[in-house]
């Protein structure tokens, strides 16, 4: 089994906030991260799928292929947007926008076409928010 | 259903070491540790890397708070090592200050501390060339 990891980036603005708590307890919790206004990082993403490499091609799978099921599916809708308000699954304060959550949903818009390739599985995607802070998530 | 995400944190440290052991002669101790045994010491800007895996709260979206981990890594470990010489901790008086054994230390040290989650990982890099995980067993 080989792992293999594509990176790509992506600029976003968000904001944390629950809407069931007082504008206190949010600032309290999010700190800066609760400004209303929003703030933005560029994002780098890194997906890992994993599978043996097929006997002819030597691919675990075609690595631009993986790179167009990363555009079309999560740049498309997550690059040089605001997620609280343009990414239907963070908009109306459906979900707050954290790296967690957005390796979470990152992981929810890839799984599908990984998954219907059928060459590989999805293992891994991780979400820097910055160099220093990110998210993992493996699909349980 | 609460799904189960990784939330990890880079921070940096600046710390001089010695690689030598009373176990080995002198000589020994120069063949096998090279230029890491030189007598003063020597510093690098370590990086240590932290991952914490938990349910996401509905809540807050978060395995864990950022804020709370960076205050208990700042209190048990930056301020423990950071800007000082390991070889003179408690915990390198009977090993030697490899970073295998900082990684190692620095794992045990946050896995009681961690308020949330649980420790998954720790990685300790000694330069952008070299760095050692530790996945606690």
């Amino acid at each position: 089994m080989i792992e293999l990891t594509r990176r790509a980036t992506f600029s976003a603005s968000h904001y944390y906030w629950n809407e069931a708590w007082s504008q206190e307890k949010n600032e309290a919790v999010f700190g800066r991260c609760a400004r209303r206004n929003g703030h933005g990082h560029n994002y780098t993403l890194e997906v890992t799928v994993s599978g043996d490499p097929d006997p002819v091609t030597g691919f675990v799978v075609d690595l631009k292929w993986l790179k167009d099921v990363i555009e079309n599916e999560v740049l498309a809708a997550y690059d040089h947007r605001h997620l609280n308000l343009e990414v239907p699954e963070f908009a109306g304060a459906k979900l707050i926008p954290t790296t967690e959550n957005i390796a979470i949903s990152i992981w929810k818009r890839l799984e599908p076409a990984v998954q219907s390739a059928g060459q590989a599985r999805l293992s891994r995607v991780r979400v820097y928010e910055t160099p220093e802070i990110f998210s993992e998530y493996r699909g349980k | 259903m609460m799904q189960t995400a990784y939330f990890g944190r880079r921070y940096t440290l600046s710390a001089s070491h010695r690689l030598h052991t009373d176990a080995l002669s002198d000589d020994e101790n120069r063949a096998k540790f090279g230029k890491c045994n030189n007598p003063h010491g020597h510093g690098h800007n370590y990086v240590v890397e932290v991952l914490v895996g938990g349910p996401v709260s509905s809540d807050t979206g978060m395995a864990i708070n950022m804020a709370i981990l960076d205050e208990v890594v700042q209190t048990s470990i930056i301020q423990r090592f950071d800007h000082a010489n390991l070889n003179f901790d408690p915990l390198f008086a009977n090993q030697v200050p490899t970073t295998e054994n900082l990684c190692r230390e620095v794992y045990t040290l946050l896995k009681t501390v961690i308020p949330t989650g649980k420790l998954e990982y720790v990685r300790v890099e000694e330069t952008e060339n070299n760095f050692f995980q530790f996945y606690g067993e």
